[in-house]
């Protein structure tokens, strides 16, 4: 072995042991922040030990410098501006464009490869390596080219530009899938049987497989499909690796992929969702329409602003839940506003955060950080449940589901089992939402119909605007 | 490197990323999935390694600085944003008033 061979192979094996620790280190919240610049960090370092290494052996041609430097500076430019410039509501969206653009990359290469056989070309291989070759750059397509169009898919339909067609939620759709995933493995036999022709039609009916799966999936579970595309984009990375002859490359992909299945699981359990549904079951409301717990509201109050802040300024201890809502409405700040009213006035506020708030989980507390919401006042759902008889009002915001008692009490209805906020505990609870629709489950809320719970009708924004009107009328928080 | 000895590789990874992150408080979802996905962005080793063995072929040079500036894209704005949503936890008790 010679010097640079020695170098590389030390320089990757700590890139190897920091990344790892990086996403170890991500799932703490004291260590997230430096766990994260570790991996950034050793992301540089694998880049350097790859550069160094062919410094030292073949060295790089003063054109490739050319095209490395165009393409990283432009890629990296968009990049940072989009990391800087994206509102914290569109989280969701953006880490979905990310992910697609890292399944992209993958795509280029193994087709980059598979086009123009590089320099160790493929001739002087012996059958079984070149078998794997063309197996690893398949694989590369099949999963990166599903991972873009998926992950885009997934992005505009969270953006509202696009909505779910009707025929996707029919059992049609099931028909098309099928129809593409046997073309893409027509296409992907014919490949390694080296006819390389067909590896447009690889790239097509795989792009499309990617589109007919995400399509059909409603809003509400598009973050499962998102880290589950994230999880796929690891899995492209790892192929790439054997497309290039990288074990930092297939390890790196390989723990990705792996890492991000377990996240993928930990969000459907959060959700009460199993994958399968929520990959082949359509969105939920199309399905449980016609079951147990549809049904008309009997006994629905609904009260003024007027009279929401009146209670509040009589009680001691409110709780706030956050919930979809309150993302899609932007009125974080607005919230902390009148929240900080509440507490000049020497009344406790709370914020319970259901495990899949928001619009993807752990969303809600990123945004409530973001609204300069202290840490301490943000509890988990298991912390927060037995403080609800000892509350004197709750504010729900846009949350449906996550505080539906059917969950607890109604063995029949869909929701059943999973865990839900005790809210209807407390003495008053107000529920401040745009109509009488049900939540994305599509499922009566009996909350609504208890004696101690109010509708305060109307956006979560303009309510909270007139909330805060009310409240400087009372004097609160004026001292 | 041999085929086997990559499928080595890719199955201790495999098992390596499977057991680290084991319970992950549902506060760092977000944070842990846009931190993963800026990491999937090694393929940019692989687009790296195409424009240094592309020997003056020009449409794969090409070919190969999309797929880095796409991996970039990836890598550069999925840390950032994962930085930018992190040092809304770290705020210290004290900064508030």
């Amino acid at each position: 072995m010679n010097l640079p061979v020695i170098i590389k192979f030390v320089i990757d094996l700590l890139a190897v042991l920091l990344l790892a620790l990086g996403i170890k280190g991500l799932s703490k919240v004291k260590s997230a922040r430096d766990a994260n610049r570790l991996a950034a960090f050793a992301m540089s370092l694998s880049v350097i030990g790859l550069l160094s290494y062919y410094l030292g052996t073949s060295g790089i041609a003063i054109q490739s410098w050319i095209w490395i430097i165009i393409g990283s500076s432009i890629g990296s430019l968009f990049g940072a501006i989009l990391a800087k410039k994206v509102p914290m509501t569109s989280m969701p969206e953006t880490v979905a464009l990310f992910n697609g653009c890292g399944g992209m990359s993958s795509l280029l290469v193994a087709l980059g490869v598979a086009i123009f056989p590089i320099s160790n070309s493929l001739e002087n291989l012996d059958f079984f390596k070149s078998l794997i070759n063309e197996v690893s750059i398949s694989v590369s397509i099949f999963v990166g080219a599903i991972t873009f169009t998926g992950s885009i898919v997934a992005m505009a339909k969270l953006q509202g530009w696009l909505s779910t067609p009707g025929w996707t939620q029919s059992k049609f759709r099931h028909f098309v899938n099928i129809v593409f995933a046997v073309a893409s493995l027509i296409a992907f036999f014919d490949l390694i049987n080296g006819n390389t022709s067909s590896i447009w039609l690889l790239v097509i009916v795989s792009s499309l497989l990617g589109i007919g799966v995400t399509l059909p999936i409603g809003g509400a579970d598009m973050p499962v499909v998102i880290s589950l595309l994230n999880s796929y984009s690891g899995i492209a990375a790892a192929a790439a690796g054997f497309v290039v002859d990288s074990q930092l490359l297939i390890v790196a992909g390989a723990m990705v992929g792996a890492a991000g299945l377990i996240l993928t699981q930990v969000m459907c359990k959060g959700m009460n969702r199993s994958l399968v549904s929520v990959l082949f079951g359509g969105s939920l409301s199309a399905q449980s329409t016609v079951s147990a717990g549809s049904g008309e509201y009997t006994n629905i109050t609904s009260c003024s602003v007027e009279e929401c802040a009146l209670t509040l300024e009589a009680a001691n201890k409110v709780i706030i839940v956050p919930g979809y809502g309150l993302a899609v409405a932007q009125a974080q700040h607005t919230l902390r506003e009148v929240t900080k009213k509440l507490e000049q006035n020497g009344i406790e506020v709370v914020y319970a955060i259901h495990p899949v708030a928001g619009r993807m989980p752990g969303h809600m507390n990123v945004l409530l950080a973001e609204a300069d919401v202290p840490y301490e006042q943000l509890k988990e759902m298991d912390v927060v449940n037995p403080d609800f008889p000892a509350t004197d009002v709750v504010l729900v915001l846009g949350a449906n589901d996550v505080v539906n008692p059917q969950a607890k009490n109604d063995s029949s209805s869909p929701l059943y089992g999973m865990p839900v906020l005790d809210v209807q505990e407390a003495r008053t609870v107000f529920v401040i939402k745009r109509g009488m629709s049900a939540g994305y489950s599509g499922i009566k809320n009996d909350l609504f119909d208890l004696p101690n719970t109010s509708m305060v009708f109307g956006d979560a924004k303009k309510v909270l605007n007139d909330l805060i009107g009310e409240l400087k009328d009372l004097g609160v928080g004026e001292k | 490197m041999s085929f086997i000895s990559l499928l080595w590789v890719l199955l201790l990874g495999s098992l390596l990323g499977l057991e680290l992150i084991g319970k992950v408080p549902p506060t760092l979802h977000t944070p842990l999935m846009s931190g993963a996905n800026a990491i999937s962005g090694i393929t940019m080793l692989a687009a790296l390694t195409l424009i240094v063995k592309a020997d003056g072929n020009v449409p794969l040079l090409i070919i190969g600085s999309v797929s880095l500036g796409f991996a970039l894209f990836n890598v550069v704005g999925g840390f950032f944003v994962t930085d930018r949503m992190l040092a809304m936890f770290s705020r210290k008790p004290s900064n508030r008033k």
